[in-house]
């Protein structure tokens, strides 16, 4: 089953989505990886409540283009950031690869799922990429955190709200 | 004695590290249509259609097949007959990457370890240079992502544990790597030498550096086989979606160790597995 979302996730939506279920998202997400989740912990530095984080660190965009390469990844490295994000209203994050069981009880109790992008794919995901903002960090280069608005970007939900993943 | 100016290193590294990082080779491509070719599992073979589709995207565009455009690893065979010129080895390589990064608009992912801070240049390279005989110099160049490095693991196995130790090993390596090195993987297994030496077989198994595995040697290649096989069989599946291919392909490398040790690494590279040679 394929579903089109627009993000922001509304209730509905959240509730809807299964693991294992595709979906296609357009709309708003940020950018964030290692660097920046240690410092988005401490201070937020934009409005997170019912935002979408994509673990994604792009090359540069060559000019006339918006983003470079953005596929995931590893997302298990920002376990320990996590839960403290979904605490404070974040309602999906979008990487590869299998979470740790605290992440997984803070989706199931925060009412957020985990969606997993095609790993390595970073060309290819690069053309769901409409505009590109820089919105917090800018000394952190490739890992600052950006504004990002998506159109039909690919993904399969990967934990669902009710805690079920898409991993054995 | 043969002289080669270090401009010309540079320039070829920088050549071959932006094509290393923007087209897979036709030998992968059909690696990965084989592997779609036969998979059986809906999600799984999606992943790979979409990976093949991103290779052909990436060259299209000329822009990097993964956004991780890897910390470089360069393996560099220095012919005794030859002489650098205009400067030294070391440089004219990281001279060139440091280029590729700025012209080839790729990542920089490179930090100091503990205060993390970026050397905005991709560089330093890890760089292995050996002196072998000869007139020319060998260069091949690794991106290396480390969504697959971070999986790597080396062990000192006891003698008693044999070729069974070494299979256990590799196959729970790769268990616990589940879906972070972007599977379908390619695996580089070392063994023997000493604890350091062990994990470089390993990376010289991955990139089949030196002849990687040796071809010849029916042993190894029935070893490898058994360990591809068996790794199959975890139905990790491209992506880590389920599905019949987790790895591509297993290469070993082997080296005499002491009789005390059986010490093993594994070396892990995700899909698009990148690396370019040049001879100069």
């Amino acid at each position: 089953m394929i579903h089109n979302i627009q993000l922001p996730l509304t209730g509905k939506d959240i509730r809807k989505l299964k693991a294992g279920d595709e979906v296609l998202l357009s709309g708003t997400v940020y950018t964030a990886r290692d660097a920046a989740h240690a410092r988005m912990v401490k201070k937020l530095p934009f409005m997170i409540k019912g935002q979408t984080i994509f673990h994604t660190g792009p090359t540069p965009p060559k000019p006339g283009t918006v983003i470079g390469s953005c596929g995931p990844t590893t997302s298990s490295r920002m376990d320990a950031y996590t839960p403290i994000l979904l605490e404070k209203g974040l309602k999906a994050v979008i990487g590869k690869g299998k979470l740790g069981a605290e992440v997984v009880s803070s989706l199931r109790r925060n009412k957020a799922v985990y969606l997993i992008a095609p790993g390595g794919c970073g060309a290819l995901l690069s053309e769901t990429v409409k505009a590109a903002r820089m919105v917090a960090y800018p000394d952190l280069g490739c890992e600052a955190v950006y504004e990002l608005s998506l159109e039909d970007f690919p993904a399969i939900v990967g934990v669902d709200s009710r805690g079920r993943s898409i991993y054995k | 004695m043969r002289t080669v100016n270090a401009k010309i290193i540079t320039s070829q590294v920088k050549k071959i590290y932006i094509e290393a990082n923007t087209r897979i080779t036709p030998e992968q491509t059909s690696g990965l249509k084989r592997a779609l070719a036969k998979e059986t599992h809906r999600l799984a073979a999606k992943a790979l259609s979409q990976i093949i589709d991103n290779c052909r995207i990436a060259e299209a565009r000329k822009m990097p097949v993964c956004q991780d455009t890897g910390l470089p690893v360069v393996f560099a065979e220095i012919g005794q007959d030859v002489r650098i010129t205009g400067g030294d080895l070391n440089t004219a390589i990281n001279l060139g990457l440091a280029e590729a990064c700025l012209d080839g608009y790729l990542r920089q992912s490179v930090v100091d370890p503990l205060t993390r801070k970026n050397t905005q240049t991709n560089t330093p390279a890890v760089i292995y240079s050996r002196i072998v005989s000869g007139s020319k110099i060998k260069i091949t160049v690794v991106p290396k992502g480390f969504g697959s490095e971070n999986m790597g693991q080396v062990k000192m196995l006891k003698p008693a544990t044999g070729v069974k130790g070494v299979k256990d090993f590799v196959l729970a390596a790769v268990k616990t790597a589940g879906a972070n090195p972007c599977p379908p993987i390619v695996v580089g297994v070392g063994i023997g030498g000493t604890m350091d030496y062990a994990a470089l077989l390993a990376k010289e198994a991955l990139f089949e550096i030196g002849g990687g595995q040796r071809v010849r040697d029916k042993e190894l290649a029935k070893l490898s086989r058994e360990i591809l096989s068996d790794i199959n069989k975890l139905r990790i599946g491209p992506a880590g979606l389920g599905g019949v291919t987790t790895a591509l392909k297993v290469n070993i490398k082997t080296f005499p160790t002491h009789i005390a040790g059986l010490p093993v690494a594994v070396n892990i590279g995700c899909w698009c597995h990148r690396a370019r040679t040049i001879i100069i």
